[in-house]
C-alpha cells in the first residue's frame, strides 16, 4: 500500500508539473489548469482510500461536512466574483490554504500533549505555523484593501519597521523555546497569534497598487508552509506540490516586480504611494488649465485618424467597458483606421488583467501589443486613447527623479500627436500622484464613466 | 538523521529547481492565471487536513480538523474554478488567418455587441 501510495503521489506531482508548464503558454493554459486539477483529484481521492478504516466516526463527519462546505464556499465564490474582483478572490483562496497549513501543524504538535517535539517534527511545524499564519492574515488584509473594506493607501507610523522587527524577534524566541525548552501548547498558540499579527502588520504599510506582488509573495509563502506540513506528516505529495508553488511563486513575484521596474524589497518596505508633502506635491496643480472636449469633437478626430492606439487601465475594468471599447475599435477599423491596444504589464490591478478583460470581449489577440512592442510606435500615432489608465502613462516616471514612480517603465503616449483621456475626474491614479500629461496642450479630456464615454464616441464616429 | 528525512530533503531541493524551471519563460498576460493556478495547487494541503481530520477524537482535534478541511477545500475548489474562469476568457480568440485585422482596414463582419 505504501509503495502504491508513493506512485500515486508521484503521478499527481507529474500532473502538477505538466499543468504548470501548460499554464505558462496561452494556447494550453486552460488545459494546464485542468491537468493540475486532475492531479489534485487523484491525490485527494487516493488519500481518502488509504485513510479508509482509520477514520474515526467524528473524523468521517467533519471530513464530509468540511469538504461539502468548502466546496460550496469555493465554487460559489469563484463563480460569482466579478472579473474586476479576481485579485482579491485569489488572495482569499491563498490565505485559507495558509491557514489550513498552520492548523495541520498545530494539530500535530497537540498530539504530543505537551512533550517536546523532536527536531524532525519541531522545525517544520514551527515553520508551517509562522509562515502559514503570516500568509493567512496578510492575505486577509490584502483582500480588505482591494475590496476597499479599508483604505488602499499605505498605513504607516513612526518606528513601524522597528515594531515589526521586534514582533518577528519575539516569534523567533518562541520558536527556540518550543524547540529547546518546552512543548506546552501555550508556546505554539502564542506563536500562531503573533504570526497572525505580523501578517497584518507586514501588509498594512503596502499600498493597494502593489497588492498583486504581495499576493504573489504570500502565494509562495503558503506553498512553503504546505511543504513544511509535508515534512511534519512525512507526506511526499505535500512536500513536492508545496515546494513547486513556493519556488515558482517566488520567481513569479520577482517577474511581477520587475514588470513595475522595482525590486521586491522596495515593494514590501518602500511604503509606496504614500501621500508625500514634497515641494512638487500640490502647489502647481491648482491653477493649470485642462482642455475638456466633447464626444463629437473627439469622435471626429478618431474617425479621421490613420492610427489610433487604445491604452486600457483599471477604469475600463471598473466600468466593464471592454465590449464598448471593442465596438469603437471595430467601427474605426471599418473606416480604415489602424487600431491597436497598448497593454502595460501592470495596467489594472494585476498583470494580465487587461488581456483577460479584452479577451472576454473577443478583441483579436494580434491587436494587443505589449509595452516594448508598442512604445516605438507612438510617434506615428495620431491619437492615443487612454481609457481609465493614469499611472502607467505618467511621464513623471521618466522625468522627475523625486516622483515615487520614477524609473517605472511607462507607455510613451506623450509622444503621440494627440492624447485623449477618458477619465471620471481629475483625481490622481492609484499611486496617488499627479499626472502632468493631463495638463499638456495636446491632451483632451473626456470626463465620465468609461463605458458611457465610449458609447458616446461610437455614436460620434458613426455620425462623422 | 533518518534516511526518510534525507529522501524528503532530496525531493524538496529537486522540487525547488523544477518550480523555477517550469515557469521561467511566461508572457506577462499569463502572470495572473499562473499565480491563481499555482494557488490552487497548494490546496494539496487538503491531503494533510484530511489526515489530521481522520484521526480526530478529542473535541479540540475535531474542531481543528474541521476548520482545516473547510479552509483547504475552499483553497482547492475556489482556486481551480477561478483560474478556469480567467482562462475561459482566452478561448474566444480567432483561429489564425480567419479573422485577424486586415491591414487595409477591411475587418471581418463581427457584429456581436456586449
Amino acid at each position: 500500500m505504501a509503495i502504491l501510495t508513493a506512485f500515486v503521489y508521484l503521478l499527481a506531482a507529474v500532473l502538477f508539473i505538466v499543468g504548470l508548464k501548460f499554464l505558462s503558454s496561452p494556447p494550453g493554459a486552460r488545459r494546464g489548469n485542468q491537468i493540475a486539477a486532475l492531479g489534485m483529484l487523484i491525490a485527494i481521492g487516493w488519500t481518502v482510500i488509504v485513510l479508509g478504516r482509520t477514520f474515526t466516526p467524528a473524523g468521517i463527519a467533519i471530513s464530509v461536512a468540511g469538504v461539502a462546505i468548502g466546496t460550496v464556499i469555493g465554487a460559489v465564490g469563484a463563480r460569482r466574483v466579478q472579473m474586476t474582483a479576481m485579485p482579491q478572490m485569489v488572495a482569499l483562496f491563498n490565505g485559507v490554504g495558509g491557514g489550513a497549513a498552520a492548523l495541520v501543524a498545530v494539530s500535530e504538535l497537540l498530539r504530543l500533549s505537551g512533550s517536546q517535539p523532536d527536531f524532525q517534527t519541531g522545525v517544520p511545524s514551527v515553520f508551517a505555523i509562522i509562515v502559514g499564519g503570516i500568509s493567512f492574515a496578510g492575505s486577509a488584509v490584502a483582500f480588505a484593501k482591494l475590496q476597499e473594506l479599508m483604505t488602499g493607501t499605505p498605513l504607516t507610523y513612526p518606528g513601524q519597521q522597528l515594531v515589526n522587527g521586534l514582533l518577528a524577534l519575539v516569534i523567533v524566541v518562541l520558536a527556540v523555546v518550543l524547540l529547546a525548552v518546552t512543548g506546552q501548547p501555550v508556546v505554539f498558540v502564542a506563536m500562531l497569534v503573533l504570526a497572525l499579527l505580523l501578517g497584518v502588520a507586514f501588509v498594512l504599510p503596502i499600498g493597494g497598487a502593489d497588492m498583486p506582488v504581495v499576493i504573489s509573495l504570500l502565494n509562495a509563502f503558503t506553498g512553503l508552509a504546505v511543504a513544511a506540513s509535508g515534512f511534519v506528516l512525512n507526506n511526499f505529495a505535500l512536500i513536492v506540490a508545496g515546494t513547486l508553488v513556493g519556488a515558482s511563486g517566488t520567481l513569479l513575484t520577482k517577474l511581477m516586480s520587475d514588470a513595475m521596474g522595482r525590486s521586491i524589497g522596495n515593494v514590501l518596505f518602500g511604503a509606496f504611494g504614500q501621500v508625500q508633502a514634497g515641494p512638487e506635491g500640490g502647489g502647481q496643480t491648482g491653477d493649470r488649465s485642462v482642455r475638456a472636449g466633447s464626444a463629437d469633437d473627439i469622435g471626429t478626430m478618431l474617425a479621421y485618424s490613420r492610427k489610433v492606439v487604445i491604452v486600457p487601465g483599471y477604469g475600463l475594468a471598473v466600468a466593464q467597458a471592454q465590449h464598448a471599447v471593442r465596438e469603437l475599435a471595430d467601427l474605426l477599423e471599418k473606416r480604415g483606421v489602424e487600431v491597436e491596444y497598448a497593454i502595460h504589464p501592470v495596467a489594472g490591478r494585476m498583470p494580465g488583467h487587461m488581456n483577460v478583460l479584452l479577451a472576454e470581449a473577443n478583441v483579436p489577440y494580434e491587436q494587443l501589443k505589449e509595452m516594448d512592442e508598442v512604445n516605438g510606435q507612438f510617434q506615428n500615432t495620431d491619437v492615443a486613447l487612454v481609457v481609465g489608465a493614469n499611472d502607467v502613462v505618467n511621464p513623471a516616471a521618466r522625468s522627475s527623479p523625486g516622483s515615487p514612480i520614477y524609473g517605472m517603465p511607462i507607455l510613451n503616449v506623450d509622444e503621440s500627436r494627440n492624447v485623449v483621456f477618458l477619465k471620471r475626474s481629475m483625481r490622481p491614479g492609484f499611486a496617488g500622484i499627479d499626472n502632468d500629461l493631463l495638463y499638456d496642450p495636446k491632451t483632451i479630456m473626456l470626463f465620465g464613466d468609461a463605458k458611457d464615454s465610449l458609447t458616446r464616441l461610437v455614436a460620434a464616429v458613426k455620425a462623422a | 538523521m533518518s534516511s526518510q528525512l534525507v529522501t524528503e530533503i532530496t525531493y524538496f531541493v529537486l522540487a525547488i529547481f523544477v518550480g523555477f524551471e517550469v515557469i521561467s519563460k511566461v508572457p506577462t498576460i499569463l502572470h495572473t492565471p499562473l499565480m491563481s493556478g499555482s494557488n490552487a495547487i497548494h490546496g494539496i494541503i487538503l491531503v494533510g487536513a484530511l489526515i489530521i481530520a481522520a484521526g480526530a477524537q478529542t473535541p479540540l482535534q475535531v474542531v481543528l480538523g474541521f476548520v482545516a478541511v473547510v479552509l483547504a477545500t475552499t483553497n482547492v475548489v475556489g482556486g481551480f474554478v477561478v483560474t478556469d474562469r480567467m482562462l475561459e476568457m482566452f478561448k474566444g480568440r480567432r483561429q489564425p488567418g480567419s479573422g485577424g485585422p486586415a491591414a487595409d482596414g477591411a475587418p471581418s463582419s463581427r457584429s456581436d455587441r456586449g
